[in-house]
């Protein structure tokens, strides 16, 4: 199987977010990066996916040269190749992003053959907008599944489930197919200290897309002000049940 | 005109679908201009649509296809495309539901349009202007100011972050039957089965009360404690992300940026230390109780009460009480 999974980069967001002085970006001046969350179980799907039924991951980001560190992370837990496009370091909006995915996945496959699976991360955790992988199966003329918790492949096709209420909700498309997977469908493994010898010293591809930009157009971030409450404090330690169970029934969720 | 997606279980309109037409309504006060038509698909469409009279929808298109009695998102978009062609709305809202950013995303990608997922306001200086958006990023923790200019914008409303109020405007829609063409391509992605939860269990989702558990529960077996106060106040158990990582419970329970967005009426957060990525999970809960050793942890500046203490004493002894009220 020949896998191509799509990855972003993001800063990796502590307790409280800080913005830049012009309120564009989030200040990462103390911050470290990551693989956004649902993708880097994407990763590691696919580097299961591998290990079963044979054939290789390939990884792609759409981001700033430094995003080169998220590719050698996912190939540091098995993805074989990596292809970085070039951002110059702006943030393409979903139209931008999905159409630069579209011409690089058709340049890779007609430079290396044709992938049997596309595997997105849900939304990304940055911007959320929850469309980059559809647009890409549109383009391509392939089925997709979104929100997926659960991932197989028998005889050509994908069984995917994904939650819905309480409920799990069945998929089946043929390949080849774009999943777009969440947080949940796997638990990621910890590179290796080969797997990261190999990461560092393996070959990527750069490629420079040109960025066709429809909006929406950012503005400015805020931080959202909470309400910050001070908490009643109803008792200290298991003697404070019976001040509990009266708030309980002051909400009506315990009869009196 | 602006066109809503109106989603319903059976014959009733789903809560988030009235969230979005509260939108609808405040971008047709504010600019953009009425009247404000729904689309509803599948089985139970006509009844639901009855439920709409207090939302001022002047009609209703109610969709009826033997092809879309399960979900279908791809032939959900191309029901819109085709009655964006015939009706020709300035805006189309859904809303930010698994299914209302999938299927506004394939309205996308078909017609060629931008999409804002997630969005908490909406405004307009008139007809043809840019739209002025306020939206959600990382889940919540973050907002975002932007500008749409297109010929359809296509939005997406955030869950539980508008009231769904009703109108004055009163008066039912004139319902009216649309008939699209749906292509066996569009076919493709359709729901095929169903796993249904355990019976009798209460879904996350929908639970009146969350009992939720973070890295202080300290192990798998430290949750019968809150399973056992979840199950007499008949609601659910939500973790953080540390359980799931940990492997102390299953990912479908985890509340938070990358796993369910609740709104019960009382999260009960136990040894939860109130990270962003949590709160943004739980923070439309109506209440929130924290039990917490650490009087200074982040989530007691979120909730309305505290208890300070061992959640692995409290819990219990909040359980025991119950019963001793209640008799059971």
């Amino acid at each position: 199987m020949e896998i191509l999974v799509l990855i972003k980069r993001v800063p990796a967001t502590g307790g409280r977010i800080t913005l830049t002085s012009d309120a564009q970006e989030i200040d990462t001046k103390f911050l470290g990066f990551t693989v956004s969350p649902h993708e880097e179980c994407a990763v590691e799907e696919a580097v299961r996916l591998v290990e079963a039924h044979g054939g290789s991951t390939t990884v792609m980001t759409l981001g700033p040269a430094e995003a080169e560190d998220q590719l050698r992370e996912a190939m540091a837990i098995g993805a074989n190749r990596g292809v970085l496009l070039d951002s110059g370091g702006r943030d393409w909006d979903a139209v931008a992003t999905a159409a630069a995915l579209t011409s690089a996945i058709r340049a890779q496959e007609a430079a290396n053959g044709p992938f049997d699976l596309l595997l997105f991360g849900n939304e990304s955790a940055d911007s959320g907008g929850y469309q980059v992988g559809i647009r890409v199966a549109v383009a391509l003329g392939r089925p997709c599944v979104v929100g997926v918790k659960a991932l197989e492949v028998r005889d050509g096709m994908v069984v995917a489930q994904r939650e819905a209420g309480g409920a799990r909700e069945v998929y089946e498309v043929p390949l080849p197919a774009v999943v777009a997977v969440k947080e949940g469908i796997n638990l990621p493994r910890y590179p290796s200290v080969p797997g990261r010898l190999r990461a560092r010293k393996a070959l990527l591809e750069v490629v420079m897309p040109e960025e066709r930009a429809a909006g929406p157009t950012k503005v400015h971030l805020i931080v959202p002000e909470r309400e910050e409450t001070i908490a009643e404090v109803l008792g200290t330690g298991p003697d404070a049940a019976p001040r509990v169970v009266e708030v309980l029934q002051q909400l009506g969720l315990v009869g009196s | 005109m602006i066109l809503v997606l109106v989603e319903h279980v059976e014959d009733r309109p789903e809560r988030t679908s009235l969230e979005a037409l509260v939108m609808a309504r405040q971008l047709a006060a504010g600019g953009a201009g009425g009247p404000i038509e729904a689309l509803l698909v599948g089985e139970g469409a006509a009844s639901a649509a009855g439920w709409l009279a207090p939302q001022g929808v002047a009609t209703a298109h109610v969709v009826s296809h033997p092809s879309l009695i399960d979900y279908a998102p791809v032939a959900w978009a191309e029901v819109i495309v085709q009655l964006m062609a015939a009706r020709g709305p300035s805006v189309v809202v859904a809303s930010g539901t698994d299914r209302g950013n999938e299927v506004m995303a394939y309205v996308a990608a078909k017609a060629g349009l931008p999409m804002a997922a997630n969005c908490l306001a909406a405004e307009t200086g008139g007809p043809g202007e840019p739209l002025m958006l306020t939206r959600q990023r990382w889940a919540g923790s973050l907002i975002e100011e932007a500008r749409l200019t297109a010929s359809t914008a296509l939005l997406t409303v955030a869950p539980h972050a508008v009231a769904d109020e009703e109108t004055d405007a009163a008066g039912a829609p004139t319902i009216q039957a649309f008939a699209p063409a749906i292509a066996d391509a569009d076919l493709r992605t359709r729901v095929v089965g169903r796993i249904e939860p355990e019976a009798g269990k209460v879904s996350l989702s929908d639970a009146r009360v969350v009992v939720g558990g973070g890295r202080g529960v300290g192990s798998a077996e430290g949750f019968a404690d809150l399973e056992e106060l979840a199950d007499l106040l008949g609601g659910a158990v939500g973790v953080s992300r540390v359980v799931t990582s940990a492997g102390w419970r299953p990912h479908a329970e985890q509340v938070g940026q990358t796993g369910l967005r609740i709104a019960p009426d009382l999260y009960i957060a136990c040894g939860i230390s109130g990270a962003i990525q949590h709160i943004v999970g739980c923070q439309a809960a109506k209440v929130i109780l924290a039990i917490n050793k650490d009087p200074e942890a982040p989530i007691m500046q979120r909730a309305r009460y505290a208890v300070i203490g061992d959640l692995h004493s409290v819990v219990p002894a909040i359980s025991a009480e119950v019963r001793r009220v209640t008799g059971r």
